[in-house]
């Protein structure tokens, strides 16, 4: 703007039709669709699955889908859901970060590491595909708003709280909200919101600010939502028949907390800032504070370890012509180590198989010899029994011609003897 | 032994009011733990309990009070009186329990202090010259607040009533009830009662000590009934051209003695009208006995005095 006012201003004697430009950036807009990323933080059992799903009116967390709460975790994990929404032409992708098991251990110390990790991995992402030189498609998955859940207790912001808006109010954009805001009065509502924004200028917490504009009417509306600070949220998606109205609430015995009504809860403020009028500025915030923090810190930590600043300096801003020769060069030398790396699996397997293969064979050699043996052994057993064998057939006939030889003999002597006999008697007659 | 029927009056049952006489001039103690996360409005519903600003809040204590970095333990004494009994009431609060970012073991400060009352009761027991009255500061009585996530009950919990359920009579409370709507609290009820019984925990009143028939049905109705979804206030309103205390909400005003509003009425039944001498005697009869069995078969008797502990010890 101070640029414009160096130019000099000239009236136009015409219709020119420049004018249209918003327009024409709103169709672009609208047919490349929008990207979303919300974060949800808090203890389970807070109402966060509930919350989502009245703030976009689906079921993100239906009841056949057990929803992060309703599965123990032993750990913090961070789970991400996608979901595309439709309206008016417009689409929306949505991702929605949960963190089941924050806060539910017993010791819940380091429970913000997980988180911290998955932002800072979305950064870097960003920040590579930044880099490259092929930019065509480059979807911003980054963190754009972190909803942080405080538990209603009515006294104030506990330890855990403090350290974890300590720790990420530099990368995200918290916005703190005062979980199951019916479990309060509404005095109570507003001392307990009162304490929790002293504690959190206490220790300088950086929570999402509400930018200033030039319209007054705007600013006006801008100051309501800070007066209200942290917003105190109901959530609920059933219907439920109120004067004859139909509207969403949770039904009590005695009454009914209504979900978009000003007075019960400030649901609608929160829907209407971070759908209908602040979205768009989230994005921009997370893309030139904190996204723009995380990218110094990480690029000046590689040229720190430069030994020549300047020329780790001149890296940055160098013609995009040697940027490209140069990512070329890097895609080559990737290419060639991929090359190299496939070649010596190649190799390593090729020898693996081989050994293999020499050792089955050394295996049926040996198997063959032990049966070549063992037929051996069987053959000469098989000897040994036909020896004898025939040892004894031998033994056998000469038995049995001993045997004949004697039966022979023996009737050879009776036929001697009668017949020597037959003479005598013969002799004898005569 | 055989009953034998009275020939006529004699007087015997005019013992029960002798001794309400008595119990009436020495009037009694009962001392009551409250223990949970702050702001689960532990100390309101003591004031609502016992009608008078019985809690440590009321002695001097605001709301804005820091959170204090390890568990304390704050004891406040009160003498109330209603129908010409005199009661000592003791509140002992817990500050810091399950506060902060590590909370392993802050069970311990509160499992000290119960087994130091256990000791301080014993050592007067054991004496020579004994009080006639010995001072009981034992916990009779240990609140557990749970959250009202409408989930199940939190690591935490159970570890804790693990840790207590063999040391002190524990009676789980669901906090600030009025955050649930009917059917989110039976269902909740429902889920903590089957953790509590997977995990093996025995709450107040406990199905072992059971006397008679009478005594487990009516404590079948209760234990069914638990835990008692509770809502305390010390504000009134004006309702149906009744004053009654409650929590007034921009879409109505939470009854806290309504029976369709909230379970505070049984619980306070249950509490002070109908078992609070039993958990006198629970609490003397059976944890303080088992405390008292483990010290003895430990040590062999405690610091050798006389023949009075040399009895003690042959009765065990």
């Amino acid at each position: 703007i101070t640029a414009f006012s160096k130019i000099q201003q000239k009236n136009l004697e015409g219709y020119v039709g420049f004018a249209n430009l918003p327009n024409q950036v709103y169709r672009k807009s609208v047919k490349r669709g929008f990207e979303f990323t919300l974060m949800v933080v808090g203890e389970s059992g807070l109402g966060k699955s509930t919350l989502i799903n009245s703030l976009f009116l689906t079921d993100l967390y239906s009841s056949e889908y057990p929803g992060p709460s309703h599965r123990i975790k032993k750990t913090v994990q961070v789970e991400q859901s996608k979901v595309l929404v439709k309206e008016g032409g417009v689409q929306l992708l949505l991702t929605i970060v949960d963190t089941p098991g924050f806060g539910d251990a017993v010791d819940n110390s380091n429970c913000w590491q997980p988180v911290i990790d998955h932002i800072d991995s979305k950064f870097e992402d960003y920040l590579n595909s930044e880099s490259r030189v092929n930019r065509r498609q480059m979807p911003d998955n980054r963190v754009h708003c972190c909803l942080y859940f405080i538990a209603p207790s009515g006294h104030g912001l506990k330890p855990l709280d403090i350290e974890f808006m300590k720790r990420l109010h530099e990368k995200v954009n918290i916005i703190p909200l005062i979980a199951k805001a019916d479990t309060m009065t509404p005095e109570e509502c507003q001392q307990f919101k009162k304490q929790i924004m002293r504690e959190i200028q206490e220790h300088k917490i950086k929570i999402y600010e509400f930018p200033e504009t030039d319209d007054e009417e705007e600013n006006k509306l801008v100051k309501k939502i800070k007066d209200r600070l942290p917003l105190a949220v109901v959530g609920s998606n059933t219907i439920i028949e109120v004067n004859g109205k139909r509207v969403r609430g949770r039904q009590y015995p005695w009454g009914v907390a209504e979900v978009e009504n000003g007075d019960h809860c400030d649901f609608t403020i929160l829907r209407n800032m971070l759908i209908r009028t602040h979205m768009q500025d989230l994005k921009d915030v997370t893309n030139n504070v904190h996204y723009e923090n995380y990218r110094s810190r990480k690029l000046a930590a590689v040229t720190y370890n430069g030994a020549d600043n300047n020329k780790s300096k001149g890296q940055l801003t160098k013609s995009p012509l040697a940027q490209m020769e140069e990512e070329r060069r890097e895609h080559m030398a990737k290419m060639k180590k991929m090359e190299m790396e496939m070649e010596q699996v190649f190799e390593m397997k090729v020898k693996e198989k081989l050994q293999k293969l020499k050792d089955s064979e050394a295996e049926l050699q040996r198997r063959h010899e032990q049966m070549k043996k063992n037929l051996e052994a069987q053959h000469k057993e098989l000897e040994e029994k036909r020896r004898q064998f025939e040892e004894e057939k031998v033994s056998w006939e000469a038995q049995q011609h001993l045997l004949e030889q004697q039966k022979l003999d023996a009737s050879r002597y009776t036929l001697v003897h009668t017949i020597a006999l037959t003479l005598a008697l013969l002799l004898l007659l005569d | 032994m055989w009953g034998s029927t009275l020939l006529g009056y004699v007087g015997i049952d005019t013992i029960i009011e002798q001794m309400r006489k008595k119990t009436m001039k020495t009037g009694f103690d009962f001392n009551i733990m409250v223990v949970g996360q702050s702001g689960l409005g532990k100390s309101t519903l003591v004031n609502t309990l016992f009608k008078s600003q019985v809690s440590r809040r009321s002695s001097g204590w605001s709301r804005d009070d820091k959170i204090p970095k390890t568990v304390e333990i704050k004891s406040v004494s009160h003498v109330i009186e209603e129908g010409g009994v005199k009661m000592k009431l003791t509140v002992i609060d817990t500050p810091g329990f399950g506060d902060q970012i590590n909370n392993e073991n802050c069970w311990e400060p509160i499992s000290k202090y119960i087994n130091e009352q256990y000791e301080k009761f014993l050592k007067e027991e054991v004496n020579i010259a004994r009080k006639k009255r010995i001072p009981d500061t034992r916990v009779h009585c240990c609140l557990y607040f749970i959250s009202p996530t409408g989930h199940s009950l939190r690591q935490l919990d159970v570890e804790f009533m693990k840790h207590l359920g063999r040391a002190v009579n524990i009676i789980p409370v669901i906090a600030k009830a009025d955050t649930l709507t009917p059917e989110e609290k039976t269902e909740f009820k429902q889920r903590v009662r089957k953790e509590l019984e997977v995990c093996g925990i025995e709450f107040y009143p406990q199905k072992e000590f059971d006397e008679d028939m009478e005594d487990k049905s009516d404590n079948d109705k209760i234990r069914e009934a638990m835990p008692f979804a509770v809502v305390g206030s010390d504000k009134e309103y004006q309702v149906n051209g009744k004053r009654v205390l409650g929590r007034k909400t921009a879409w109505g005003i939470v009854e806290v003695e309504n029976p369709n509003h909230c379970e505070f009425s049984l619980l306070r039944d249950f509490l002070i009208r109908s078992h609070l001498q039993d958990l006198k005697e629970v609490t003397h009869n059976i944890h303080y006995e088992t405390y008292r069995a483990k010290r003895l078969n430990d040590n062999g008797g405690l610091h050798p005095i006389s023949s009075s502990s040399d009895t003690q010890e042959s009765n065990l």
